[in-house]
């Protein structure tokens, strides 16, 4: 029983590690916190719903949407954050713009899908699987499975590609960076692509698993997907996979022994407890300023 | 006479409201080291983050080889064939000593020709290849400084900016570091050196600019302005 709860909160985790890494992608970078990341999540989930509706299939639902939402998270960075930047503007109005954001693109997604809650297909339905005693679904374990291969993909492409040694390069020292010849201004672009390829792929996996697409769905998703960002330290990558885990399976051991009401708040006890502990998260750097 | 390599015509760059600089002009030769001195806030990093692309100049003009690089971005300018090590060395304290110097060479794509340029830092700074694996930020000042200096080699420049290499070194490294700097320019590299150690400069430079408030005051072969009566009171601590 509680195993079979321990699996079904790493199976969820996983995705709220890959909405996690979007966000500590754009944090490493830039120091901000893309608050309309669950706003572009919801996106994503409504262009594969778009494409699903038009019978096409659904890895094209899914490339739809991974480019789609790729290429809207880099106009916001584009039109709204990267003139700010150059006017060297402060931090918080950068969060309030993309708040604002959050909130066009999720009433944009009212008027032209309306409001209501609408069904989506479920992924890779291929019946049960039992593992180590315990049932899982195949949809379950596909969303697992992809949310894992991306999160893979993700690490390589970070630690082990010329691309990848250039965000790292400018998320330490921008000014460096572009010293050396990176073009910064690129390898931004770039990171919000890639952070909004990751709220797309994570938009469609829980899309798949409740079945679901509604306009405000990036509220709860993209709360979670930040609280596993900060739980793991912010701008780690790897502290987001583990926060997500952790964030996914204290929210299915609450449903199950304390009652669906408590989904949600578990999550945020979860993340004061490790906060009080561990201010700058599991895996967080203590932010010491070198003179 | 030697092929001019950069040129810095009248050059105006204003932070904010502030006229850093007020029409500098310099010029550096082929394989000669130029060394710009003078005191703090006269304007020579400034210069230096201008040629580089790094803070928009005023009016003026920048040639780098009879090229216009007054406009461009920092990456292209890199490409042309300016490297810098920058003041406060700037290293990626989170990379690795070896990552950091593959970044140097971010801009080239020939595979062997960045082994070839690994092998020759890690020949003139031996320290560099004992520390290949370890971050940066955990290398000692003068570690660092040797790899912002190897890091600007990686690009294969023929012109290395230097600022402040000896800015917080001990006596016997910035001797270390100057040698260094004397070996790297005998082996082909224009070098235009900025130093708030100016009778070290001196020594090791073929010619000097004297900057004050933003303006070139002086400028002379390096045995002149060493002994030249104003340079020794004000910048080599020398009043007799």
């Amino acid at each position: 029983m509680i195993l079979e709860q321990v699996l079904n909160g790493v199976m969820l985790g996983m995705v709220y590690a890959l909405i996690a890494v979007g966000y500590s992608l754009v944090f490493g970078i830039l120091k901000l916190l893309n608050m309309a990341h669950g706003s572009i999540y919801a996106f994503g989930a409504h262009m594969a719903l778009f494409i699903v509706s038009m019978h096409f299939g659904l890895l094209p639902a899914f490339l739809f949407a991974i480019l789609t939402t790729g290429i809207i998270s880099v106009l916001m960075d584009r039109i709204i954050l990267a003139p700010l930047r150059a006017k060297n503007a402060p931090n918080i109005t950068a969060l309030i713009s993309v708040m604002g954001v959050s909130y066009i693109i999720q009433n944009m997604m009212m008027i032209i899908f309306d409001s209501t809650k609408k069904t989506f297909p479920k992924l890779f339905d291929f019946g049960n699987v039992t593992f180590l005693g315990v049932t899982l679904t195949s949809t379950q374990i596909a969303m697992f499975l992809i949310a894992l291969a991306f999160l893979v993909l993700l690490t390589v492409v970070v630690n082990y590609t010329k691309v990848g040694l250039a965000m790292r390069a400018s998320r330490e020292n921008a000014k460096a960076a572009n010293m050396m010849g990176i073009d910064v201004r690129r390898i931004v672009t770039f990171t919000f692509f890639i952070s909004g390829m990751c709220a797309a792929v994570a938009g469609v996996l829980v899309s798949g698993y409740y079945q679901m697409v509604y306009s405000t769905m990036g509220t709860e998703a993209g709360l979670k997907g930040f609280s596993a960002a900060v739980l793991g330290g912010i701008g780690v990558l790897h502290g987001s996979v583990v926060g997500g885990i952790i964030i996914g399976v204290a929210e299915a051991l609450a449903v199950t022994y304390l009652g669906g009401s408590f989904r949600s708040a578990t999550a945020y006890i979860v993340l004061f407890i490790v906060l009080l502990i561990r201010p700058s998260g599991l895996f967080g750097k203590d932010n010491i300023v070198k003179v | 006479m030697q092929k001019k390599m950069l040129e810095v015509i009248d050059l105006h760059t204003n932070y904010g409201s502030i006229e850093a600089l007020k029409g500098i002009n310099l010029e550096v030769y082929e394989d000669e080291i130029v060394t710009l001195i003078g005191s703090n806030g006269a304007g020579k990093s400034t210069t230096l983050s201008s040629i580089t692309g790094i803070v928009p100049s005023a009016s003026g003009q920048i040639l780098f080889e009879g090229t216009d690089i007054t406009k461009m971005k920092a990456s292209d300018i890199t490409k042309l064939g300016i490297g810098v090590s920058p003041e406060g060395r700037e290293v990626f304290g989170g990379l690795s000593v070896q990552e950091n110097l593959k970044i140097g060479a971010y801009t080239r794509k020939d595979k062997k020709e960045i082994a070839e340029s690994f092998e020759m830092v890690y020949d003139l700074f031996p320290r560099l290849a004992e520390r290949k694996k370890q971050s940066a930020g955990t290398l000692s000042g003068g570690e660092q400084q040797m790899l912002a200096i190897g890091r600007a080699l990686m690009s294969k420049p023929k012109l290395l900016l230097l600022d402040e290499p000896s800015m917080g070194l001990a006596p016997n490294l910035v001797d270390l570091i100057f040698e260094l700097i004397v070996r790297i320019n005998k082996a082909g590299t224009t070098i235009l050196l900025i130093e708030q150690n100016a009778n070290m400069a001196l020594q090791i430079a073929d010619r000097g600019y004297v900057l004050e408030t933003g303006k070139v005051t002086l400028s002379d072969d390096a045995k002149v302005l060493q002994a030249n009566d104003d340079v020794r009171k004000a910048y080599l601590g020398s009043a007799e």
